[in-house]
């Protein structure tokens, strides 16, 4: 069986279907056992004192906000090279998590940065390229509101999801590039290296990755299966118009 | 039980309350959005065979 079968709607609806609920209790769980573990019984950290629990809401989002944009991208060229309907929808499905993903990334760090940092926001390049790609999920939105032929607006923010690519990059590798700026490298892929995550730090920060990651899957797939049918009511009611 | 936040306690429970928030607000939307249309979908088939 090809997994280009998926690209047929009803198939895609059918696939699913079934799985939507365990993936969504799968989401619930792991993310009420990780924000417990991450909140309720982790210790205080000796450089960030009891805001190292920011660390569990602030990492996975940042972490998904970048994903989600990958994963806009590949549909998207799905879409540009193959011209299935389903990968445009399931791109336009994604924007808005990936926004709230963002959002949350950018108010964890704003509020975690003004007792640690003394400031709300610096220019520094990983949060301005953050802003960057927040306001890059804002225009794909608007653009797939503002653009009235399905098609159209599936190959036009297609394009510009490939440019916001850019910026999606430079929000994770920020650090890296220009080893500057206020915000540290990341942490996480730290393990074995001289200045790893603490251990008590690490299961919990796992867990609540996961979590983040099976809501984004399960509010993809539940969007996905609205814009389907959106589209299906359209083509219909077109055809008792016509 | 709620531990010793400190200076932190805004930083900390703002960003879990936000987040929780904007979550919550997100799947909220989505299902409310999917129920809708799944609705309406149901409405427009059956329309469509009424009609031939």
């Amino acid at each position: 069986m090809s997994i280009w079968e998926y690209a047929n709607p009803k198939k895609f609806i059918a696939t699913t279907t079934p799985i939507l609920p365990w993936l969504t209790g799968a989401a619930i769980a792991t993310l009420v056992v990780g924000l417990i573990w991450g909140f309720f019984f982790t210790p205080e950290a000796a450089n960030f004192g009891a805001s190292v629990k920011i660390f569990f809401v602030h990492v996975p989002s940042a972490m998904m906000a970048i994903n989600a944009w990958a994963m806009m991208l590949v549909a998207s060229l799905i879409w540009v090279i193959r011209r299935h309907h389903v990968s445009a929808l399931a791109a336009r499905a994604a924007a808005p998590i990936g926004m709230v993903f963002t959002l949350i990334a950018l108010f964890t760090g704003a509020v975690w940065g003004q007792p640690t940092w003394g400031t709300w926001w610096e220019w520094d390049p990983r949060l301005t390229s953050f802003l960057i790609l927040f306001l890059f999920y804002l225009g794909y939105i608007a653009l797939w509101e503002a653009i009235e032929d399905p098609d159209t607006a599936a190959d036009l923010t297609a394009v510009l999801c490939m440019v916001g690519s850019v910026f999606a990059i430079l929000s994770r590798y920020a650090v890296k590039f220009w080893g500057q700026g206020l915000h540290q490298d990341s942490t996480i892929a730290k393990v074995g290296e001289r200045d790893p995550l603490h251990a008590s730090y690490y299961l919990p920060a796992l867990i609540c990755m996961a979590a983040f990651v099976l809501i984004f899957v399960a509010l993809v797939l539940i969007r996905t299966q609205t814009e389907i049918r959106a589209r299906r009511i359209r083509a219909l009611e077109a055809r008792m118009r016509a | 039980m709620i531990p010793e936040l400190g200076k932190y306690a805004f930083a900390v429970l703002s960003s879990y309350g936000v987040s929780i928030l904007l979550l919550v607000g997100l799947a909220w939307m989505s299902v409310q959005r999917a129920r809708k249309l799944r609705q309406r979908l149901e409405e427009v088939e059956a329309r469509m065979k009424r009609h031939g």
